[in-house]
């Protein structure tokens, strides 16, 4: 099939980038949508061109590396879809499709469709974690049980890939999803006690300063995240940050 | 007497090879150790057993001028000492319950004050380099942690699917330290050191306690306690997990421990940064060089010690399941600067991935082994139902149960569809080989739910005291079941094939997944340059020559959390007063000039195919003649084809855009170069290895049921290559495997 791409190129941080027309033949529908970005670079290479550079690693929608707002949605028309695992079958022959960066104040453009996510991370540094040293001696694991309904939740809400998908299809550029999933992760669990106000107090205080706008529970980031990870740890967070904040 | 001239006795000559009187017999029967009868017995010299053992020509020089005195002294007390090896393996003494207890309790320490004033660099930030850059910081150590992705999460350990193996005993089926040691050891078809896999075993309980502790939300039982599940190769249920998703949860773990020790300022984190040289100073790692792969500025980093966590090296076949960036450049720089490359050969063919659909295919997707616990694999028995499949006259599951050949519970009753990885895809293949594949490409097979469907749904029907009978809603409720257990592995499945895995069979077919072997390392994790380290997948030490599946987990969790921040220790020790290493010596300019040559280089070449070209030329080499059977024509082939393609590439290969600048095509290139290096030493060392062990399959080599042939007499040991520069032939060396507590067996699992 034949697809008329219009993709967004820009050199660095500073330049300034705009839509670049391509059309490329010969798209096979078993392709992944990266594989077919692979196969435009490839002709753009025999062509002495350079190459779209854009993120990407496992390919298996995993990693959360590939980003992409494709036609206007982040990760492309697939609901619960990476980028990654995106096929081209979901495209007719003939469509025009739009490739941008996930956009955001505190999602930079490093170039083309690569983006600065290291928001993200320093948010998980501001106290997404348990304090716990690793000695060896720490209690036998079947100590605390826990019941499988709060450890299944829990998991649900580690499983977010930190692919800022929530963040590019909110109209506020809101990280509240992000940071959410693993506030709730973390008080879901009996581990998660001890350090579960201040945790919530410092990533939400991370995650302001870092310019992410605030919630309008709007949903479109639910709607858009690949993983499926719920608003309702929006709302759980909301209570876990106004209880901590009533007893600080 | 001449040193030479020693002759042994038929005892001492079976003490000293570690086999029994009767094979050395055998062995002076047929002619092949030559023996001169004194006084009517037999005697052996010392050149006869070399011949015999046919032993790297510079070693058995080496062994001819040894003093009577040490041979015999080998030979009385505790003949494994006596090591033709130049390095020491560092075994600890003692008991295998008790080495690594002693070992830790003698090795040197640093006090926390003194732990202030070291600096430790790891690279790579998957599950050993993530937790040992944890570890390392909560000791005290100031850590410098890199990683090619843009943060550490990204790591490809996030990628594994199944489980983690502990010996926690928690389902009271009989499992213990022991029998995952022996599982291990066995798996691995005895081509690993017995003690390191012991040690493995031993700590694989504290790994689960700790995770747990740091919150990681592993799948529970109704009772609120751990569940487990069982893997391949193995009669108990040891394996932990979190849905398909446990290399996430527990690299996601070991990344919150990475983060607690970024916010105190432990951890600096180095992300988007490659490691392109490594600086050696007084004979010591002592730095790095790394590139800033946003401004492709050179950067220069200096530390008491350097650990290797890069992971494996299976894109040398371009398509595997390893994530577009994995690569060998960390490990192969240290290669090249002095660390010996073990077992380069042993590859991990994986039974169950998504064939592959076409040409413009960039990776293979792993389904988990986990899936064997319930999924059946078979082909059809007759071919012309395989044709009436090919041309869709016919689905799958239209074809009758006695039609089908469940080949693996048919060669292999007692293990059935969960025989280890190496197995399992040697199967495979030989049907799709003998005509019954059942895809376009014929490289597929069935991997069939349906029993297990209808057994979960029968179970819960009784359980809810519905109508047992009602195949519909058996199958409704199996179908969750089975959902609750796979069901992120069956979306994925969805999505790349386009069809429904609860209502037809999952076609797969094996693909490269994992390299056991790795860059050489002693007991203590440090390779063969003083301070430098490497750890996990990057090195060679616990899987033998097949891995058994939900171990890499527990061995990069193993070395990271609890081996490698102890036994650093013993070697950092020496360093407290070392003080800062400077980055402004000659070392780091030499290295930095040599890493900025390279680059320059392919900036500058005058070439027009792009990178990628090369590396699936490299691909089909190693798929064709270094993949799931090898044979000696081929793999003396493939070396030549490899030199051929090298000298293309240095030619021909294109690289657009600038030095200073992000460039993915350099930072490509660069790999690139690497993998086609390290392919010809994978190609040489398979072509050594004349037996068939694990991984390794040799087509010379195999019994007339086509099962894997091991020749422990002589390739009982480990391939550990030297690098001799680019334009001589690298060196092998021998570290002899000694096995005290699990005897030497074929291994079967009919």
């Amino acid at each position: 099939m034949k697809l008329n791409l219009k993709i967004w190129r820009q050199k660095n941080k500073d330049s300034k980038g705009k839509v670049h027309d391509y059309e490329l033949d010969g798209v096979e529908e078993d392709m992944s949508f990266l594989e077919m970005l692979d196969f435009l670079n490839n002709k753009l290479l025999n062509e002495g061109q350079e190459p779209v550079a854009f993120d990407h690693d496992c390919r298996e929608g995993i990693c959360g590396s590939c980003s992409l707002f494709i036609n206007g949605v982040a990760h492309g028309p697939e609901r619960g879809t990476t980028t990654c695992q995106l096929h081209m079958r979901k495209f007719k022959d003939g469509e025009t499709v739009y490739v941008e960066p996930f956009r955001a104040k505190a999602f930079p453009v490093i170039k083309d469709l690569i983006v600065d996510r290291s928001s993200f991370d320093r948010i998980q540094q501001a106290g997404a974690y348990i304090s716990v040293n690793t000695s060896g001696n720490t209690q036998d694991a079947n100590t605390i049980p826990i019941p499988k309904h709060n450890a299944d939740e829990a998991f649900n809400a580690a499983t977010c890939i930190g692919c800022g998908a929530c963040v590019a299809s909110c109209k506020n550029s809101s990280a509240m999803l992000f940071t959410s999933a693993k506030v709730s992760q973390f008080s879901l669990l009996p581990q998660g006690q001890v350090e579960r106000e201040s945790r919530v107090l410092n990533m939400v205080n991370q995650m302001d300063l870092e310019g992410f706008g605030a919630c309008t529970n709007t949903g479109a980031c639910e709607a858009q995240c690949p993983k499926g990870i719920s608003v309702k740890n929006i709302a759980r967070m909301n209570r876990e940050y106004l209880l901590a904040s009533v007893k600080k | 007497m001449d040193n030479g001239l020693k002759m042994f006795s038929i005892n001492e000559l079976a003490e000293f090879l570690n086999v029994s009187k009767k094979t050395i017999r055998r062995h002076i029967a047929s002619g092949k150790i030559e023996s001169t009868k004194v006084g009517g017995v037999h005697r052996i010299s010392m050149n006869s057993i070399n011949s015999f053992l046919n032993i790297n020509k510079d070693i058995a020089q080496v062994d001819a001028n040894i003093n009577k005195e040490l041979l015999r002294k080998a030979l009385t007390n505790d003949a494994h000492k006596k090591n033709l090896f130049p390095f020491e393996s560092r075994v600890p003494e003692g008991k295998m319950e008790d080495k690594w207890n002693n070992h830790k309790r003698k090795i040197n320490l640093v006090s926390p004050a003194n732990k202030r004033l070291i600096d430790v660099i790891v690279v790579g930030t998957g599950l050993a380099g993530a937790s040992a850059s944890a570890t390392l910081a909560e000791l005290g150590y100031n850590v410098k942690s890199f990683c090619f992705q843009d943060s550490s999460r990204r790591a490809h350990s996030i990628a594994a699917q199944g489980g983690i193996n502990a010996a926690k005993n928690y389902q009271g089926d009989g499992d213990s330290v022991y029998r995952l040691f022996y599982d291990t050891v066995k798996g691995g078809d005895y081509r690993s050191r017995e003690a390191n896999v012991h040690r493995l075993a031993e700590v694989s309980t504290n790994i689960i306690d700790q995770c747990v502790a740091q919150g990681v939300p592993f799948a529970r039982d109704y009772g609120g306690l751990l569940d487990n599940r069982s893997f391949g190769g193995v009669l108990v249920s040891r394996t932990f997990y979190a849905k398909g998703q446990t290399g996430q949860q527990l690299l996601l773990g070991a990344y919150s421990a990475m983060n607690r020790q970024v916010n105190r300022g432990k951890i600096k984190m180095y992300a988007r940064h490659e490691m392109l040289e490594l600086v050696i100073v007084g004979g010591k790692a002592r730095g790095i060089i790394a590139r800033n792969l946003i401004t492709g500025k050179l950067e220069r980093h200096s530390a008491h010690a350097v650990v290797i966590a890069s992971g494996g090296y299976g894109n040398v076949f371009f398509l595997s399941t390893n994530a577009m960036g994995s690569n060998v450049t960390a490990a192969w720089k240290i290669h090249k600067k002095g660390a010996y490359f073990a077992n380069p050969c042993f590859t991990q063919i994986h039974p169950t991935c998504i064939p592959v659909s076409g040409e413009n295919q960039s990776k293979l997707t792993l389904m988990s082994e986990s899936l064997r616990n319930d999924g059946r694999i078979w082909v059809p028995k007759k071919k012309e139902d395989v044709k009436k499949i090919l041309e869709k006259k016919l689905k799958p599951t239209d074809i009758d149960e006695s039609d089908r050949d469940y080949y693996l519970e048919r060669r292999y009753p007692a293990f059935g569809n969960l025989v280890p990885r190496d197995v399992a895809s040697r199967a495979a293949k030989e049907r799709c080989d003998a005509g019954y594949g059942v895809n376009k490409t014929g490289e597929a097979v069935y991997l069939d739910f349906q029993s297990a469907i209808l057994r979960y749904g029968k179970e819960q029907a009784y359980s809810k005291g519905l109508d047992v009978k009602n195949n519909s809603l058996v199958e409704k409720l199996g179908k969750e079941i089975i959902k609750q257990k796979y069901g992120n592995l069956f979306e994925m499945y969805e999505k790349i094939t386009d069809e429904n895995p609860y209502e037809t069979p999952m076609m797969i077919y094996p693909a490269v997944h994992y390299t056991m072997g790795g860059v050489w390392v002693d007991y203590n994790l440090m390779t063969t340059v003083p301070g430098c380290y490497a750890i996990g997948e990057a090195n060679f030490s616990d899987h033998g020559a097949n891995r058994l599946g939900a171990s890499a987990l527990m061995q990069g969790l193993a070395d990271g959390y609890f081996v490698l921040p102890y036994t650093i220790g013993d070697y950092l020790s020496s360093d407290i007063r070392t003080g800062k290493i400077s980055i402004d010596t000659k070392e780091f300019e030499i290295a930095e000039k040599e890493a900025l040559r390279k680059l320059s280089f392919f900036i500058d070449n005058k070439g027009s195919k792009p990178v990628d070209y090369f590396h699936k030329k490299l691909g089909r080499i190693m798929w064709d003649k270094c993949g799931m059977s090898r044979n000696k024509l081929e793999l003396k082939d493939a070396i030549l084809e490899i030199k051929k393609l090298k000298k293309d590439f240095y030619k021909n290969v294109f690289v657009p855009g600038e030095l200073y600048d992000y460039n993915e095509e350099l930072a490509k290139a660069g790999r690139v170069a690497d993998f086609i290096e390290l392919g010809e030493l994978f190609a040489r060392d398979a072509l050594e290895r004349e037996e068939s062990c694990g991984g390794h399959f040799r087509e010379e080599h195999q019994t007339k049921e086509g099962e894997a042939l091991r020749d422990d007499e002589n390739f009982n040991f480990v391939s550990a290559w030297e690098f001799k520069g680019s334009e001589s032939n690298p060196m092998l060396h021998k570290e002899k495997l000694i096995f005290d507590s699990v005897e030497l067996k074929s291994r079967s699992y009919k």
